[in-house]
């Protein structure tokens, strides 16, 4: 009587498990599947409708087009640009931050602390921050894009809680070796953070690869345009085109609105789908070292 | 609290003047540099600009500070615009949207930590982790994306409606106003469920299993073991989670709203961010902007310095963020 109530009970428990995780799962991953089906679909014949699961009739047609298309290509070069150039540079500015901040007896340690925490829950603002980029000359510049996020405060606290938990000894035997602090950090800290150090690398990398609305606000020039620019342009015209289909009516081609926007975004989002599998577990210890605090 | 144990050794080094010090530091210096200069321009330069608020700012090309100083000063004129024009609109959207992100995002990533924690098969648990955090992953651009395309007229949730006939002609999700707060909502959770699931997940990998092991001798069911050992030994998590979103109750976030809204439901998709963005970039009322974008990190601050110091004062294990 009494393992059966328990079986019932388990069952119950089980029976909740499987159907929110399937719901979770499906979720999740269903709507990337979606498009990518679509993307891949001749367009007229995604026109019927009824595209769920598998693709009727392949063709690549959509994917030809956006990738042959000059500005799209461009913006290619842009955003992995700002990518490969901006994630090293951030890396290196907010691990040297951290380990200067992680020193015991840095004159002033606690209110330059203070200094940097504090910007995590106040600043500026949208206008005044857009002011001081004009002032700077940065508007419409490339650099717009690397400058502003060399610093991280909250990467920066995990690199520096690292830091923190390594043996004071380590350091304090370079130093009576005749180390200075620029080779502690470089030959010392940065190869024994490599964990840390990849974590917010690789926070760095996908918000410049994700990243729409700088390039939106502070740059207009066709030539600085990012990937994500020109899938919002797409998404736009979307909108306005009665919501594809009588526009598409009148492409009677092989492509449509419809299916440019679904391949755009396929070849956005596909780096990361392909590298976020083999990175995934280095955001889990990032995220969880943060939690810690 | 570390520097305790090095008592003895700080006093020694502390005897050396302070310029000694500087110079005893001066590659760490170098180090500190570029995060100092960053911190300076990108921080608090834009800070002073929060002068603006209290002026009629039109930038004449003088130089940034040039044009702040020689600005005329209006006092808190801007601040009674908002509050006697827009104010409650604006509010009402904000303060619906960040709720209801929290109604959504807030409890489903905790159920979805303690399921995970009742999968045995290692394989499946960090399948559906990987699953579950890929939308984390994508830009807004694409998830806005994704959900206008699954929403359109003939898109998939259209498509599902009508077939078990709730609906007979497709329904427009982006033309009736308060529906949209929902969407964002939605979105919202959808984007962040696994990421926050990670950090409940962390919190239940640190209880000690010896726990659920005396549970199991005492006869404890998986439903008690959840609701008596897991669930508890999370609750600082999940109150400083929440201490976090109450602090960041106003700010909703602007991508996906300017996105996924359309003139037609602007009244309802403006939140503060928006507004201050639509009012003080694209229509040139720098101060206006500035001003209601100073009201809302004001209030914000004061929102997290409270929630921190009730969250300190309300629990005995020091619960709080700093």
């Amino acid at each position: 009587m009494k393992t059966k109530k328990r079986n019932l009970s388990d069952l119950s428990l089980d029976l909740l498990k499987v159907l929110f995780l399937a719901f979770a799962v499906i979720i999740c991953l269903y709507p990337f599947w979606n498009i990518f089906i679509v993307s891949i679909n001749d367009a007229n014949d995604a026109m019927r409708g009824g595209l769920y699961l598998l693709p009727r009739k392949l063709s690549l047609s959509s994917y030809a087009d956006i990738l042959g298309r000059s500005t799209f290509q461009h913006s290619i070069l842009v955003t992995v640009a700002r990518t490969l150039i901006g994630t090293p540079l951030a890396v290196l500015v907010t691990s040297a931050l951290a380990y200067v901040l992680s020193y015991r007896d840095l004159v002033g340690r606690k209110p330059l602390n203070v200094l940097f925490i504090f910007t995590m829950y106040f600043g500026g603002g949208m206008v005044p921050y857009y002011m001081v980029l004009k002032n700077l000359g940065l508007l419409d510049n490339f650099l717009v894009f690397i400058l502003p996020n060399l610093l991280s405060v909250y990467n920066m606290i995990l690199v520096r809680n690292y830091i923190e938990s390594m043996p004071e000894a380590l350091f304090d035997a370079a130093r009576i070796d005749g180390a200075n602090d620029l080779t502690i950090f470089f030959r010392l800290v940065l190869p024994l953070s490599k964990p840390i150090i990849m974590t917010i690398a690789l926070f760095v990398a996908i918000s410049q690869w994700n990243s729409w609305f700088d390039a939106y606000l502070y740059t207009n020039s066709q030539s600085l345009k990012t990937m994500q620019s020109i899938l919002v342009e797409i998404l736009n015209q979307y909108q306005t085109s009665d919501a594809g289909a009588a526009a598409a009516n009148r492409m009677s081609q092989s492509i449509t609105p419809d299916s440019i926007r679904m391949a755009a975004t396929m070849v956005t989002t596909i780096p990361i789908i392909m590298v976020y599998p083999f990175i995934q577990k280095y955001f889990v210890k990032g995220i969880m070292l943060g939690s810690v605090k | 609290m570390k520097t305790k144990t090095a008592g003895a050794a700080v006093a020694v080094r502390h005897s050396k003047s302070i310029w000694q010090r500087l110079w005893d530091q001066r590659y760490l210096m170098i180090l500190l540099a570029p995060a100092l200069i960053c911190l300076i321009l990108f921080n608090y330069l834009p800070m002073t600009g929060l002068y603006m608020a209290f002026t009629n700012f039109t930038p004449r090309g003088n130089g940034y500070l040039q044009d702040l100083l020689g600005a005329e000063f209006v006092g808190l004129d801007w601040f009674e615009y908002f509050f006697s024009t827009d104010f409650w609109r604006i509010m009402r959207n904000t303060l619906a949207t960040s709720l209801l992100t929290l109604l959504f995002s807030f409890p489903l990533p905790i159920l979805l930590a303690v399921l995970l924690n009742e999968v045995k098969h290692p394989k499946i648990k960090s399948f559906v982790q990987t699953a579950t955090y890929l939308p984390y992953f994508i830009s807004w651009v694409i998830a806005a994306n994704i959900f206008m395309t699954f929403l359109s007229s003939g898109g998939i949730i259209n498509d599902l409606l009508q077939a078990v006939h709730l609906t007979d002609k497709p329904i427009s999700f982006f033309q009736h106003g308060p529906w949209f707060w929902f969407i964002i909502a939605i979105a919202n959770a959808w984007k962040g469920l696994g990421y926050n699931a990670i950090i409940y997940l962390s919190a239940i990998s640190g209880i000690d299993q010896d726990m659920y092991e005396a549970a199991s001798l005492d006869g404890a069911s998986r439903w008690q073991k959840i609701w008596y050992i897991t669930l508890p030994a999370i609750k600082p998590t999940i109150i400083i989670m929440l201490i976090l979103a109450v602090g960041n109750v106003l700010n909703t976030g602007y991508e996906q709203q300017l996105l996924m809204s359309n003139d037609a439901i602007l009244d309802f998709s403006d939140v503060l961010d928006t507004y201050a963005y639509r009012y003080g970039l694209t229509n040139g009322m720098y101060s206006y902007g500035t001003a209601v974008g100073l009201f809302k990190s004001v209030v914000s601050f004061i929102l997290v310095m409270a929630a921190n110091a009730i969250s300190k004062k309300a629990s005995d294990n020091d619960t709080a963020l700093f």
